[in-house]
């Protein structure tokens, strides 16, 4: 595995195409922005001890079952490549598949909606829901919800509870969010920020009947959500539901999930309605061979998830008699329409790519604003909306570009890269930005940490480019080195790398520099290109 | 105006390019420059037969099964009533589906259920016995067969034909007894999942309703049946 780290190719390499984005595709609405940027949010849940010590037992757990699972496969790459190379077929054939899919899927019996964008997917399930769920006596209408990453994106619930409809969450960590009135921090787990007794406390707080003597002992914790959701799973007429997959040639959706919730879902209400992004495709039944192996040793590290369920329009006597899909986009056209970021719409939303982050270990899935947090949120959340929106051009530096979250991608997803490509695209957007804008903004532009960054290496550019001149340049070491020499230590440096020093001190600049000293030392010249006059002349001296 | 369905293909033929139906933006290889090969087939070197003999097959869906914490026997065709008598031992009533005793279990000298304590209540359902919610949620357990297991992640898979019955009757019921008979079993996931057709309503199981929401750890016993019998019933 190689990590491409933006360095440009040496001796006339391939040459790197540029194609930008067609600029008439949309970019998304709903939760994929940030709402601050992320070093300022990440400063301060660095401050939570709390959070940090239970995302560390988490994720260190989490690492481990998922490194074991894994090991028991033999043929572990050969599935990663398969399930790679068939996200790729989807994405070729998008289109295609998706009409095929619709087609069957309504000769199955269902219904099927096309949502441009978050607002009209929500539209759409609102008009549904009031189509086919009563209006109680307290007023409202109910609809049971199995967890959902598409229904997070375009903020179905907060969009519902204003217009009279309560969207009950049913997954366990869901429910602990939406009671404790929080946000999801993860995709799999969205309560890992929680641990057993913040939990506990949550639901002697918000559970009406909960028993009072409730301990934090986790299968009582699960006792408890099983008597909190049983008359609403028995009674509720509508329930809305996410798709892991989508069958385009039979119309079949699945699910994947561990509690039984989610099969509640899928077969007693009447009505079932499902909210699927666009790219969640697989051409044909043979593909899922593939993905049920992938997905649950990627997410959940165990051979296999309790529960999964696979329904194909209607099937009379069986299950939910009316049955609609909404198929959405919000900005996934536009995600795919950026050629080098256009594999980050493979991902089986999994999460092992958080679990093994550094960057995400430490802050936490808040700080990346978006519904989709971690290393693919990076790249997501701003292929999605375009990087220049909001605050989303921070994301594609929440990474130390270590690689590991390509490593454990199930489909290949090279994350690393796909945040280079980005930080480029960020680059050049505010480079237009400052061209387009009056001499004003011009000045504040190479004032900015950016323009300081710019005019940095482009001198170091000049500079690195002719032997002559960087030996010159190395001239100014034993003065440079004057700096901390006191304490052998640099505490305070100027401009854009003070926000460097002022948490880390630099080590002292050396006196010479290894080209002076190898010409004292070896006498001998190194032996390349032009570099050889200046570093002779060096030695000679 | 166009439909959203009309407007969201276009935006999808204009990202990949499509000219005369052929994609002229096929995708860029990140970290490299190159195109991405959309011609290529999908390489299918994964393994898509098992290694392990018949009995060592059946030894490990029984250790994958346990593992997951259900209770697992295996029976001879004549000792299928009475363990399946002695595992509904304690409950007042059963829901079973029409088919039970159809397939390969009609191999089986005496129905399924013929050894049940005859104070249980037993519903075998149809078209017209079919239970509602609320009376599935008063039935104490649930016999149903299945259609294919597989071995290497334990997993149960049923399709709702008439001996697995529909869905909600494997789910409301607090318990399951499930007979997995010794011809249905299989290594790997591609073996599974080649024997079931996805169109029908396809419930795979592994071990009983569980969650991990709570830092990691697997609690066995959420909203699904919190126990699952398993009787592999040998030779047939």
């Amino acid at each position: 595995m190689t990590t491409f780290l933006g360095m440009p190719a040496v001796g006339g390499g391939p040459a790197i195409r540029h194609a930008r984005v067609p600029g008439s595709i949309p970019g998304a609405l709903g939760n994929v922005f940030e709402s601050e940027h992320f070093p300022d949010y990440a400063e301060r849940e660095l401050g939570n001890a709390q959070l940090r010590r239970n995302l560390g037992h988490a994720t260190s757990t989490i690492r481990a079952k998922r490194a074991n699972v894994v090991a028991e496969l033999p043929d572990w790459e050969e599935l990663r490549s398969a399930g790679a190379a068939i996200k790729q077929t989807v994405m070729a054939n998008l289109p295609e598949l998706l009409e095929q899919f619709a087609e069957a899927f309504e000769a199955a019996g269902g219904h099927v909606h096309w949502a441009r964008d978050a607002d009209e997917a929500n539209r759409i399930v609102e008009e549904l829901i009031e189509a086919h769920a009563p209006v109680l006596d307290t007023g409202r209408r109910e609809v049971v919800k199995i967890k959902s990453m598409a229904t997070q994106e375009i903020g179905l619930n907060e969009y519902l509870e204003p217009r009279g409809i309560d969207a009950f969450e049913t997954d366990l960590a869901e429910l602990i969010v939406q009671l404790g009135d929080d946000k999801p921090s993860h995709i799999l787990v969205p309560a890992i920020h929680k641990n057993r007794t913040e939990i506990r406390d949550i639901f002697l707080e918000q559970m009406p009947d909960v028993d009072p003597g409730l301990t934090d002992d986790p299968p009582k914790l699960a006792e408890a959500a099983r008597r909190h959701l049983r008359n609403k799973f028995l009674t509720t007429k509508v329930a809305v539901s996410g798709a892991n997959f989508g069958i385009a040639s039979t119309g079949t959706l699945g699910v994947v999930e561990s509690e039984g919730n989610g099969r509640m879902c899928l077969t007693l209400p009447e009505t079932l309605i499902t909210v699927m992004g666009i790219e969640k495709l697989l051409p044909a039944p043979e593909d899922l061979e593939v993905f049920l192996q992938l997905l649950p040793r990627s997410s959940t590290g165990e051979r296999m998830n309790p529960y999964t369920s696979f329904w194909t329009g209607v099937t009379p006597g069986d299950g939910p008699q009316n049955v609609h899909v909404v198929l959405l986009d919000n900005g996934r056209s536009r995600a795919l329409a950026d050629e080098y970021g256009r594999s980050a719409l493979h991902c089986i939303r999994c999460s092992a790519c958080m679990n093994v982050c550094p960057v995400y270990e430490r802050t936490g899935g808040h700080a990346y604003g978006s519904t989709y947090p971690g290393p693919i949120g990076a790249i997501l959340s701003p292929l999605l909306t375009g990087v220049e929106a909001e605050e989303n051009d921070s994301l594609p530096y929440a990474s130390s570009l270590c690689g590991a979250c390509y490593s454990a991608c199930p489909v290949k997803i090279d994350i690393p890269s796909i945040l280079v490509h980005l930080r480029g695209e960020d680059h050049l957007a505010k480079e237009e930005a400052a061209a387009e804008a009056g001499p004003a903004q011009r000045v504040r532009r190479l004032a900015s940490a950016e323009g300081q960054l710019d005019a940095g290496l482009k001198a170091a550019s000049w500079a690195m480019a002719d032997g002559r001149r960087i030996a010159l340049a190395e001239r100014a070491l034993p003065l440079a080195s004057l700096l901390g020499a006191r304490s052998g230590r640099i505490r305070r440096m100027p401009g854009v790398v003070g926000a460097w020093t002022s948490s880390r001190d630099v080590p002292r600049l050396p006196a010479q520099s290894f080209r002076t000293w190898w010409g004292k030392n070896r006498g001998a010249a190194p032996s390349s290109g032009h570099d050889r006059s200046a570093a002779a002349k060096e030695g000679d001296r | 105006m166009a439909s959203a369905r009309e407007e969201i293909m276009g935006r999808l033929h204009e990202a990949l390019g499509r000219e005369d139906g052929v994609t002229t933006r096929p995708g860029i290889v990140p970290g490299t420059g190159r195109p991405v090969d959309i011609a290529a087939p999908v390489p299918r070197d994964y393994r898509r037969t098992g290694a392990l003999d018949h009995e060592s097959v059946i030894a490990q869906l029984v250790d994958r099964l346990v593992d997951y914490r259900a209770n697992v026997v295996e029976a001879q065709p004549a000792e299928v009533p009475g363990v399946v008598a002695e595992k509904l031992a304690g409950a007042a009533s059963v829901v079973a589906p029409l088919g039970l005793d159809g397939g390969v279990l009609s191999a089986l000298d005496e129905p399924v259920l013929s050894a049940l304590d005859p104070a249980v209540h037993i519903t075998v359902e149809d078209e017209t016995t079919a239970l509602t919610v609320d009376e599935l949620d008063r039935t104490s357990a649930v016999i149903t067969s299945s259609r294919v297991s597989c071995a290497q992640t334990g997993t149960i898979f049923l399709d709702g034909a008439d001996d697995c019955g529909r869905r909600a009757i494997s789910l409301v019921p607090d318990h399951h007894v499930c007979l997995v008979p010794e011809s249905s079993i299989v290594e790997i996931v591609p073996e599974a999942w080649a024997r079931i057709d996805p169109t029908r309503t396809v419930t795979m199981i592994s071990g009983p309703s569980a969650t991990s929401d709570i830092e990691l750890e697997r609690v066995e016993g959420v909203h699904g049946p919190r126990t699952l019998d398993v009787v592999i019933v040998r030779g047939v």
